[in-house]
């Protein structure tokens, strides 16, 4: 399977790392976009407020809780899980964060780059195991 | 900078604009249709020839549709979740290149709407700005549906953010650029053919990469087997049960832009984008063939929904965390050790 790969990648002849000649103004269309974006919900709130009919009634504007009246307040305390998967996402979203740029100019690291990057996902993956061991992944 | 390309610019987001908002509309459309086809039942058909008409019906009624905003509710955020929810969704396609470049009233057009060299990690700030708008949605309706709805959500599109980042790693690897149209460009003819006529697709380089992108994305697009958000057995709605009228349009909407936006993404990075025969002399079809393309994948995915059950809320988690997660890393490290042997 790796000899494969390795086969098929030699076979393919390596574009050269980015060097788009777009200067920074190819940020530009973003604001435009956005600014175009930001009038899309407020045209159709807009319409939809000047268009619809309202009848007021007090049931109708309770929380909807399958036609019985709300017992308590919905913001309760919720499951200690949320955090924990927040705060896991936080650790590994930075982990991928930093391949990216590593992925990129990887050509040029060669084996300094793969090295360096196995140290740092093998500090991870020691974080992962514990987390893994300490039940932090299991949903019961 | 001049005036031209300003308005070369603005152009093109007019028309990626109004095609995005029109698909999105056929895409309702066309999945009520795929369903009844695949269920043995008929879909909308009434309004118009073969029930055509039936987005315009259904946009007309979410426009006169009264607007309910629930008493308790935190009046601020419950508007602007909608508006969290749509405004990203959109932004990310600005960067998918559709097409290579036309020439069009003398004047050659590039098919996509702008380049830079961090398009890739734009599209995915952009969409992880997403989760705001269900987890404002699901905070503010102050419901128990929804609260629990939005919790699932933002903890399920986390998670699979992660797989999903580190699959497209792969690509990079093999790319070795982070700007879309580079990464077709080095999949298309230019670079030639494997054995003279397999192309030079991404796909063939990282089939693993690819099935862990395509199960990551359809988690993120809180689709079925993965639509625990919205499971309407135990959740009613999810995140969005209080919402109505044009508000509930707008989820509705953001839910199939960033449905388009994956598929494109698939088709982009590991099935070669715009690429196809008989481009060079005629540039037209490649954005023929980018249609197709997304159209099979959007196709694959509403398929998928009416054919699989869904997934426990445990077992979901335990795919994302213990399952994809490490394959993704295994496969990059991987990836880069054939990379650094070949080189």
């Amino acid at each position: 399977m790796i000899q494969m790969m390795a086969i098929l990648l030699q076979a393919q002849s390596r574009p050269p790392a980015a060097q788009s000649d777009a200067p920074i103004f190819g940020y530009i269309p973003i604001i435009i976009f956005f600014l175009i974006a930001v009038l899309l919900p407020v045209v159709l709130l807009g319409v939809s407020r000047l268009l619809h009919r309202r009848v007021f009634e007090r049931e109708k504007l309770m929380p909807y809780e399958c036609g019985i009246d709300p017992i308590g307040d919905a913001r309760e305390r919720f499951s200690v899980r949320f955090y924990i998967v927040a705060m896991l996402f936080l650790v590994f979203d930075v982990e991928v964060v930093f391949l990216f740029p590593w992925a990129v100019i990887y050509d040029k690291l060669a084996l300094f780059g793969l090295v360096e990057m196995l140290i740092f996902i093998g500090i991870l993956v020691v974080g992962y195991y514990y987390a893994w061991r300490k039940g932090a992944l299991e949903w019961a | 900078m001049t005036t031209d390309q300003l308005l070369e610019w603005t152009i093109k987001i007019g028309v990626i604009f109004f095609i995005l908002l029109t698909t999105v509309a056929y895409l309702s459309y066309v999945e009520r249709r795929v369903a009844g086809w695949i269920q043995l039942r008929v879909g909308p058909n009434r309004v118009g020839p073969f029930g055509l008409l039936q987005p315009l019906a259904d946009g007309l009624k979410f426009i006169f549709k009264e607007d309910i905003i629930p008493r308790e509710a935190s009046k601020w955020l419950y508007l602007i979740a909608p508006a969290a929810a749509i405004i990203p969704a959109l932004m990310s396609f600005i960067v998918i290149p559709f097409g290579s470049s036309v020439t069009l009233f003398g004047r050659e057009i590039t098919l996509h709407v702008t380049r830079f060299d961090v398009a890739l990690l734009y599209i995915l700030g952009v969409g992880s700005v997403g989760v705001y708008g269900v987890m404002l949605a699901g905070w503010s309706s102050n419901n128990k549906y929804s609260l629990l709805g939005g919790l699932r959500s933002s903890a399920q599109m986390i998670s699979y953010e992660l797989s999903l980042g580190a699959s497209i790693v792969g690509v990079l690897l093999v790319a070795g650029s982070l700007d879309l149209v580079t990464i077709v460009e080095a999949q298309g003819a230019t670079s030639g053919y494997w054995l003279g006529f397999i192309p030079k697709w991404n796909i063939f380089l990282q089939p693993i990469g690819f099935i862990i992108f395509f199960l990551s994305a359809m988690a993120e697009t809180n689709r079925v087997p993965f639509d625990l958000p919205e499971a309407e057995a135990e959740l009613v709605a999810g995140y969005f049960t209080e919402y109505s009228s044009m508000k509930f349009a707008m989820f509705f909407m953001s839910e199939y832009f960033h449905l388009i936006t994956v598929t494109s993404m698939a088709t982009t990075l590991y099935f070669g984008g715009w690429n196809g025969p008989f481009i060079a002399e005629y540039p037209f079809l490649s954005l023929v063939y980018f249609v197709l393309k997304v159209f099979i994948f959007i196709f694959i995915f509403m398929w998928i929904r009416f054919t699989m059950p869904r997934f426990r809320y445990d077992q979901l988690m335990a795919l994302g965390w213990k399952v994809l997660l490490p394959a993704s890393i295994l496969n990059l490290i991987v990836t880069a050790t054939v990379i650094l042997f070949v080189n």
